[in-house]
């Protein structure tokens, strides 16, 4: 035990530096087990149901772990999960390019943006910094109609839009070997660098992969598609990103920019050498945040897309849940919850740390 | 080189110049930086965000009472289909339907819609989260933060569950414990209340009409979304509250208690005084979030019942989902962020969110 310096005679529950009575002790861990409790009655209801063998389509008793238990549910799910003939796979595949593409597309061009904005002072800086915040406080529902509308009117022949997705992956894949290569081959390339670079070469090899499957109809229609659904997207996830990356980059000192500048450093040398080495954790953060978005994407997809080869995990998870849910036992509907939930909640508890300063950081303080 | 940054630039270089010439100087390096974002977001943001004003102005959508559409001008082959026409302006038709509540547009979105009652739900459903929220996390962090207590470390741990879960999941998951035949809520209730000899309940948390509460004109599915919706959103206030707790100096407690202050009077008097500046942002950010908060209410009470717990975005959904009136939802949608715009110029004032960087 450590030695108490400070003499423990104070009263109240907010003091620090003493210890508790027994009853104090046992009234506080009566309540924080109560909160406790409450928090996890939904996990583990969830939890058990999904481990529910018996394929009962409702559940009617509550139990911690149900007689029997077995991963069923989950080999039913993986294999189809709802009446649609897609597979978890199909869907999850879906979901991972249209989070994947959108919180790494926001994030390349957000970056530099967001640079210009940190780091810059320039006629109209104020006003714009407004226009990209007031969209992050205006709710995406609220612009489906145009984006239906608009995106609805872009209609070209599938042959062309193959060729367009294989050029638009060239030209990124340029741009990304030239932005990041001069860093690698200096030998100053940090994390930041490596993985601008990696996201700049998933989106390229992505699109390129798009372009070279053959089409499903005749006709591309934009809104009907993952793209459609990525660029509606991107339209919301754009500023958030540039928002939050800006609160992050103003907290990072200016002295080392400023001493780089003294050795002849270019704004560009700058850029790519100091800052995005500097921001590695910011960029993790953020493009988590907008991947997470993503995945879990619901009403642009679910207004948009017709083709159920198209469709999401949040989408399915939707026809599984409530009066929606026909004849899907629950014990599906669990595991199906539990696998759209784990790859998301695992990376949040590995940047916790990090998401949780640039929530109260990036979002609120600026 | 250095000469193009204008923050760094030493003053005796300057040379004298045209005004124009000097502010395209200032502005060349940050417009490079900038050029991507802007493009992408004129084309894809401003832009539809400005047809959307011309979009409410019209009958864009599926026009009923004449079987025609003015969503689609593709037939096929390359024909336009027989029952497409442009869009018509229409004047200010939306929006008066919607703020008078126009009774031949209510029956058409199928009798439940009342704008300024809408309007008021969605306040209140925002004000009364937060405020749980805000206690809550306020409380709970404080009782965290007793020296001593026992498995702080694993509470923190457990309490942060909420937060790492998708609102989407969390949602539907909430939505099947509510359920009045096979939830779990019902169960548990059933369960505590057996023993005593009360027979068992099955509370119709969704779809019970008259209000549990006499006098206040809340609907049983608003309290089932506000139970959820709390167990939601408190983990984030704690861990702000947690944060800037950590940063008040023992020092003032123990001059606090020197002085005779009780426990009471220093949370009142030091705790929350200290707490604000952090809180307020906070919440600023949490009334956001919830007014907006789609997932909860689509996925829980779908509106129901009667539409009575329908807020504007679910709303604005459902006028282009189920409805097809996309003029309309333009216009709902452009009213939303007539009532957010005050809001938001509310928070960008309480955090001083864009002012300029200056070390």
């Amino acid at each position: 035990m450590s030695s108490v310096t400070v003499p423990s005679r104070r009263s109240g529950s907010t003091t620090a530096g003493r210890r508790l009575k027994w009853w104090q002790q046992l009234v506080l861990q009566a309540i924080c087990l109560f909160i406790a409790a409450t928090v996890l009655f939904p996990v583990l209801w969830i939890v058990s149901m999904s481990l529910d063998p018996r394929n009962i389509s409702r559940p009617t008793e509550l139990n911690l772990i149900p007689p029997g238990a077995s991963f069923q549910a989950y080999l039913q799910v993986l294999d189809r999960p709802t009446a649609n003939p897609v597979t978890f796979t199909e869907l999850a595949f879906n979901s991972l390019r249209l989070a994947g593409g959108v919180s790494a597309f926001a994030l390349l061009i957000g970056v530099s943006a967001a640079y210009a904005f940190s780091r810059f002072k320039f006629p109209g800086r104020q006003f714009m910094m407004i226009a990209v915040l007031a969209i992050t406080v205006l709710p995406s529902v609220a612009t489906i109609a145009p984006l239906f509308a608009l995106l609805n009117s872009v209609r070209i022949s599938s042959a062309i839009m193959s060729i367009v997705l294989i050029i638009a992956g060239l030209m990124l894949l340029g741009l990304t070997i030239f932005a990041v290569a001069p860093a690698i081959r200096m030998g100053s390339a940090g994390p930041g660098n490596y993985f601008f670079g990696a996201v700049g070469l998933a989106i390229s090899f992505g699109l390129i992969f798009s372009g070279l499957t053959p089409p499903r109809s005749e006709v591309f229609v934009l809104r009907n598609s993952l793209l459609g659904v990525g660029i509606a997207m991107v339209s919301g996830a754009l500023p958030f990103a540039i928002w939050n990356l800006k609160g992050y980059l103003d907290t990072i000192p200016k002295e080392l920019e400023e001493a780089a500048i003294i050795d002849g450093a270019s704004p560009n040398q700058v850029f790519f050498q100091i800052v995005l080495p500097l921001a590695t954790p910011a960029l993790a953060v953020t493009g988590f945040l907008g991947f997470t978005g993503g995945w879990t994407e619901f009403f642009l997809s679910w207004q948009f897309l017709t083709d159920p080869k198209d469709f999401t995990l949040a989408m399915s998870l939707y026809n599984m849940t409530g009066q929606y849910a026909g004849q899907i036992p629950w014990s599906r509907f669990a595991a199906f919850s539990i696998l759209l939930s784990l790859p998301v909640a695992i990376v949040y508890l590995l940047l916790q740390r990090y998401i949780i300063g640039g929530l109260t950081l990036g979002g609120v303080k600026g | 080189m250095a000469t193009t940054n204008p923050e760094l630039t030493s003053q005796p270089v300057r040379v004298p110049r045209s005004a124009l010439s000097e502010g395209w100087k200032q502005l060349r390096t940050p417009l490079i930086y900038l050029l991507p974002a802007l493009i992408i977001m004129m084309l894809i943001t401003f832009y539809p965000l400005a047809f959307q004003v011309w979009m409410s102005f019209t009958d864009y959508g599926v026009i009923k009472e004449e079987g025609k559409q003015t969503l689609n001008p593709f037939g096929p082959n390359g024909t336009t289909p027989p029952n497409y026409r442009p869009a018509q302006y229409v004047g200010f038709r939306n929006y008066l339907d919607i703020v008078t509540n126009n009774p031949q547009f209510v029956a058409r979105l199928g009798g439940n819609f009342d704008f300024w009652r809408l309007l008021a739900f969605n306040l209140w459903w925002t004000f009364s989260n937060v405020g749980f929220h805000v206690a809550l996390g306020v409380i709970i962090a404080v009782l965290l933060n007793v020296e001593g207590l026992w498995g702080r470390k694993i509470y923190r741990a457990i309490y942060i569950l909420p937060m790492v879960l998708p609102n989407i999941v969390v949602a539907t998951v909430w939505r099947n414990m509510f359920d009045d035949q096979y939830g779990s809520i019902n169960q548990l209730i059933n369960l505590l209340i057996t023993p005593f000899g009360f027979d068992p309940v099955q509370i119709r948390w969704f779809n019970q009409i008259q209000d549990p509460i006499p006098g206040i004109g809340l609907p049983l599915s608003y309290y089932a979304m506000l139970i959820a919706n709390i167990w939601l959103g408190w983990p984030f206030m704690t861990i702000v509250a947690t944060g800037a707790l950590q940063s008040i100096p023992k020092e003032m407690y123990e001059a606090a208690s020197i002085d005779g202050a009780t426990g009471l009077q220093q949370f009142w008097r030091i705790t929350l005084p200290l707490l604000r500046p952090a809180m307020v942002p906070a919440a600023m950010v949490g009334i956001v979030t919830t007014f907006n908060l789609f997932h909860v209410i689509y996925f829980m009470s779908g509106g129901g019942p009667l539409g009575r717990t329908e807020i504007m975005v679910t709303q604005a959904f459902k006028l282009i989902n189920v409805n097809q009136l996309y003029g309309v939802a333009a216009a709902f949608s452009v009213i939303i962020a007539l009532v957010l715009i005050p809001i938001f110029l509310i928070t960008n004032k309480i955090s001083r969110a864009t002012e300029s960087y200056d070390v």
